[in-house]
């Protein structure tokens, strides 16, 4: 990434109209956990441009390298900046062709590095990332935030996850989940997501990582109900009011 | 057309407490494992506590991605240390780095509230503490984070060292045994967790003495 060199300095106003303000095109959250053999990724396919639904097939997961998925949400922009940083860190950890390959927490360090370097720059890529990857039978899943706050845990999610997803994945993840278990419970943090974060959309996408490498799942729609006896009349009993 | 003022802050307040009791040939540093942001918990299983040298640890609350950095870089400045001189850093010589380190950020600081602990060149405990900038002095006992406003006074009460003014200098450290002071830091804990929101989950305790380094762990409360 090239930089102008700024006669003023980088808090001069013509160093202003290039640093990041506030974000564009967002996907909403990611929520992600660890089970049995790997990690399990979930995340819908928008991409909203402010209240508006603009993209509607936005793949907000990718694997990298051999042993790792990230997640992104928040400007979309910038998560496609960081695959081609990543782009350019596996490639040149494939030409030293020594036999050894970046894993989950090599690829959680240097995103990790990038974010806070460029919000000491007072330019951030403004992103929460969720790194997850097995590599040699040891599961790893973290999270990086657009200042570069870090950890790992067994269940992590971005956004509107944290508020509602973590509860219901402290309440119900336990270690050792089988495959199946971990989509239904992804499945049931999705849907809660769905029917209280205003910008999820009902098509998404499960990825799954194990030490055989990444699946992305085609995309599909949750089940929703509607069919609420409140919502057939809402205003009864007040009428008149909302 | 004004100028455009940012809408995000590049700082935030992660939580969490820290406390290091230095005693006659030990030092205890224990800090509790809960994580935030707002009102979040991000992760309930998070270490604050660093070994920086030998007989040296260091435990820090704040914003994390400083903490993380600021760790980082003393790791390193360690490793060339003990390249250039064939030794580890000692504990004074490491709290010296540490403020240094601090200062040369001074307008744009690290947001990290440090305790140092461990063992000085003879072998007795010493504790160090500091601000977000660096300024720091050599104590007998202190506390740094969230919960710091709570803990503090109480251990003002158990441990009260004598005056550093007075003359002939005398001890700061305390005179309780080693499992006395865990006893007390457990104790301090519990009650901070009662009343700061950003304390919890579980307590790491690191214990330095001239054996080496040993963790223990205690559950807190979760809410």
């Amino acid at each position: 990434m090239e930089q102008k060199p700024f006669s003023r300095g980088l808090l001069s106003s013509e160093a202003d109209s290039q640093r990041t303000l506030y974000p564009y095109v967002t996907g909403t959250s990611v929520v992600a956990l660890k089970y049995k053999d790997g990690i399990l990724m979930a995340a819908d396919m928008g991409g909203s441009y402010g209240s508006t639904l603009r993209y509607k097939t936005v793949e907000r997961m990718k694997s990298i390298g051999k042993h790792s998925l990230l997640g992104a949400s928040g400007e979309l922009s910038d998560f496609q900046e960081i695959l081609r940083y990543l782009d350019e860190l596996i490639l040149y950890d494939n030409m030293w062709d020594d036999g050894n390959s970046l894993g989950p927490k090599e690829v959680h360090s240097y995103l990790t590095r990038v974010m806070y370097n460029r919000r000491n720059k007072f330019n951030p890529l403004w992103n929460s990332l969720v790194l997850g990857g097995v590599k040699n039978g040891q599961k790893y899943l973290g999270m990086v935030s657009m200042i570069g706050v870090n950890f790992e845990d067994d269940h992590v999610a971005t956004g509107f996850g944290n508020h509602l997803a973590r509860p219901i994945l402290r309440e119900e993840w336990h270690e050792n989940l089988s495959f199946e278990d971990g989509v239904k419970l992804l499945e049931k943090c999705m849907r809660v997501l769905l029917y209280r974060d205003r910008s999820a959309v009902n098509k998404l996408q499960i990825a799954k990582i194990t030490d055989e490498g990444v699946t992305v799942s085609q995309p599909y729609s949750l089940k929703t109900f509607w069919g609420f006896s409140a919502f057939s009349n809402p205003t009864a009993g007040a009428e008149g009011s909302w | 057309m004004t100028k455009q003022q940012a809408n995000w802050s590049p700082y935030d307040n992660n939580g969490g407490s820290c406390v290091a009791i230095a005693g006659a040939d030990y030092c205890v540093i224990a800090a509790d494992t809960r994580m935030s942001t707002g009102y979040n918990i991000l992760t309930r299983e998070y270490s604050k506590i660093t070994k920086l040298a030998d007989k040296c640890m260091m435990a820090s609350s704040g914003f994390q991605a400083d903490v993380k950095a600021l760790q980082k870089l003393l790791a390193a400045r360690h490793l060339i240390y003990q390249h250039q001189h064939n030794k580890q850093m000692s504990c004074p010589a490491m709290a010296q780095l540490l403020s240094n380190t601090l200062y040369y950020k001074r307008f744009f600081p690290y947001y990290s509230f440090n305790v140092l602990g461990g063992l000085d060149s003879e072998g007795k405990g010493c504790v160090y503490t500091y601000d977000a900038v660096g300024s720091y002095e050599r104590v007998g006992y202190s506390s740094q984070g969230s919960g710091s406003t709570l803990i503090m006074p109480f251990l003002d009460n158990q441990l009260k060292s004598p005056s550093p003014l007075l003359l002939p200098a005398q001890d700061a450290v305390t005179p309780l045994s080693e499992s006395e002071a865990v006893d007390l830091v457990k104790t301090v804990f519990a009650s901070a967790t009662e009343r700061d929101i950003y304390t919890g989950d579980k307590l790491e305790i690191v214990v330095v003495n001239a054996e080496g380094i040993r963790s223990e762990y205690m559950d807190l409360r979760k809410d």
